[in-house]
């Protein structure tokens, strides 16, 4: 019977001690529910750094792309004006007067491209249905979810493996 | 774990756990209303219906119902972009530089100067709008192609920058602030009883679980977010000021403009921060989140940009001496002593003299003086854009088209209307919304919390 343990702690620092004996016994822990970002616990359940900076670098440059070549076609190519005599014949002698949008427009799509990025990858958008295990996880309670699916030991094992820490809560649901 | 010196001035007052910054911020909005609340609400709506039925008037007519000429073409509408678009500065100043510089102060005030900032620039964006006159084709400012019936729009021309980043900033900020409110409306969604705002704050909340890996994605993104958007503000009000700077009209045609226009603009939108939040602790009883040391803080950076407003006035005047150039003197000396005198006085006391009172320790620390200066100042930031634009253009290089510019009821109403919109959206904010940033302030719960720190200090 494959099973899923939800242990609640009321501390995040006790959450961080438990966690790491946990790993230490080869225990891998799934998930962790908390109120808040608890910081340091990603290395020890191999949480890695996300990637969204680089995104968000590559959705900026998308944007000072299409900024600078809307432009060159607005402003030089399709109907070039002369405008109080300023130079607005190429690109680089009108560049001065571009970096303003081409800034803006750059920032505009690094920052909404980013947090499509976000949300779409979290699976967090609007009338999407809450999975956290209890109600308490968004208040002041933490919890680390743990399945015998993803460890060698048995589920008796990993039970008393978790009893073992300082925990406030646990419970145990069969898993289809 | 990250240790704070005992010595510092505890962020959280009181004997709090997590549990209780959850109760306290999430109790008021599951209580009933408050009478006073009530009040201010009715209030603000009663003005803010006054305002886009005067909106409404003017689109309906045309601009010539304001106070407008042939000489002074821009008054008080240009004057109240700027004095919002100003306001709406400090909400992204405090939640994206103060967290690049890890500024733990900072937690218990974003949100809802993230908030004000929003609001203030939807305040600012109805201005260039309606003096468009015919808003219906607002669109125009947007490059279309040519059978919308207008060429390409000017890309040289600031008012151009500026479509592009009013629209950057007000997106930008919005997405900011909802990224960060997205786990704080889960807290809320968990706690509510009744089924129909369960409902709504679980839409709100988009599902929102608070798992590791989240975390570190949210972390992430608020990190990038706050790095592009402290430039972003910079441009903002820096493109704002070439509106003017960028002309040719003596007293507007100054390199000083941009720096001169973004701490004039943080100035302002930090005293409008202490306005709000000078009622909001008090009627939402955060007292112990929001205490005498934040209200310091934030003194301390009126100062600051106070006295570099202070010094901008000053050097204008300097240099349209030492330049030589008479159309510029004759402007500043117009100024403070021409039919506009009057305002130029009011906007240095106001901005000049009055904010260097912070210097003494026991004004900085007051909570009446705050309240009274923030409302000093914003006084005195209105005055500065009326001083900047109508005295710059009410006397130009030929005297028989001298004028002065006379406000009619509708200039009146329109801007006194924004001020009753802005209260009426904020008033909401603060009864729906999580007024301070629960999942960050429970990150610096341990380091600076007044409990945490004499624990820390007995060992």
């Amino acid at each position: 019977m494959k099973k899923v343990f939800h242990v609640m702690y009321d501390d995040d620092d006790t959450l961080k001690e438990a966690a790491s004996a946990l790993v230490a016994k080869g225990i891998r822990v799934k998930d962790v529910f908390s109120p808040f970002p608890v910081h340091g616990i990603d290395p020890i359940i191999g949480v890695k750094r996300t990637r969204l900076g680089i995104a968000a670098f590559m959705y900026a440059t998308t944007g000072t792309t299409l900024a600078l070549l809307g432009m060159w076609y607005f402003m030089i190519s399709d109907w070039p004006m002369n405008i109080g005599g300023k130079p607005s014949f190429s690109l680089i002698e009108n560049l001065p007067a571009f970096i303003p949008v081409t800034f803006e427009f750059s920032v505009l799509c690094g920052a909404h491209g980013m947090c499509i990025t976000y949300l779409l990858r979290n699976g967090t958008l609007p009338g999407m249905p809450a999975s956290n295990p209890d109600p308490r996880t968004t208040d002041d309670k933490f919890v680390m979810e743990i399945t015998t699916e993803q460890n060698v030991l048995s589920a008796d094992d990993l039970e008393g493996a978790i009893k073992d820490t300082d925990f406030f809560e646990l419970s145990i649901k069969d898993y289809k | 774990m990250q240790k704070e010196a005992a010595i510092r001035e505890p962020l959280i007052l009181g004997n709090k756990s997590y549990k209780d910054i959850t109760d306290d911020v999430v109790g008021p909005i599951q209580g009933a209303a408050p009478i006073g609340w009530k009040i201010m609400i009715t209030i603000s709506s009663i003005i803010a219906i006054y305002g886009v039925g005067s909106i409404l008037y003017l689109l309906a007519t045309g601009i010539g119902v304001w106070g407008l000429n042939k000489t002074v073409g821009w008054a008080w509408d240009i004057t109240n972009f700027v004095w919002w678009v100003g306001i709406g500065h400090a909400g992204t100043l405090i939640s994206a530089v103060l967290l690049l510089f890890r500024q733990k102060w900072r937690m218990a005030i974003n949100r809802s100067a993230e908030a004000m900032t929003i609001f203030a620039v939807i305040m600012a964006a109805i201005f260039p709008g309606i003096h468009m006159g015919r808003i219906w084709v607002s669109y125009w400012v947007l490059p279309l192609p040519n059978q919308f019936g207008s060429l390409w729009v000017n890309f040289n021309s600031p008012l151009l920058w500026d479509v592009f980043a009013i629209s950057t900033y007000f997106s930008v900020s919005l997405v900011f602030w909802y990224i960060g409110l997205i786990p704080d409306f889960a807290t809320i969604r968990d706690r509510m009883t009744k089924p129909l705002a369960k409902k709504i704050y679980g839409v709100l909340s988009f599902g929102w679980s608070g798992r590791a890996k989240h975390w570190n994605r949210f972390e992430e993104v608020s990190l990038v977010l706050a790095g592009i958007a402290t430039p972003l503000v910079f441009s903002v009000h820096s493109i704002v000021s070439m509106d003017f700077a960028t002309a040719v009209i003596p007293g507007w045609h100054t390199t000083i403009f941009p720096p001169y226009f973004v701490s004039g603009a943080v100035f302002s939108g930090f005293a409008m921060v202490q306005t709000l939040l000078l009622i909001m602790r008090k009627g939402m009883k955060l007292e112990n989140y929001i205490h005498v040391k934040h209200v310091e803080y934030m003194n301390i950076v009126i100062i600051v940009t106070g006295s570099i407003v202070g010094v901008a006035y000053l050097t204008e005047l300097f240099i349209s001496w030492y330049s030589g150039v008479e159309y510029e003197s004759y402007a500043f000396i117009n100024r403070f002593s021409g039919p506009y005198s009057w305002a130029y006085w009011i906007m240095m006391t106001c901005n000049v003299i009055t904010p260097q009172l912070y210097w003494f320790k026991k004004i900085r620390r007051s909570l009446v003086a705050t309240f009274i200066l923030s409302i000093v100042v914003n006084i005195g930031m209105w005055f500065e854009r009326y001083v900047i634009i109508v005295t710059s253009i009410h006397r130009d290089y030929d005297p028989s088209s001298w004028g002065e510019f006379h406000p009619t009821s509708v200039d009146v109403g329109i801007f006194v209307g924004t001020i009753g919109i802005f209260f009426t959206l904020f008033l909401s904010f603060a009864r729906f919304f999580p007024v301070l940033a629960l999942n960050e302030l429970k990150t610096i719960l341990k380091t600076s919390g007044e409990n945490f720190k004499k624990q820390q200090a007995k060992h």
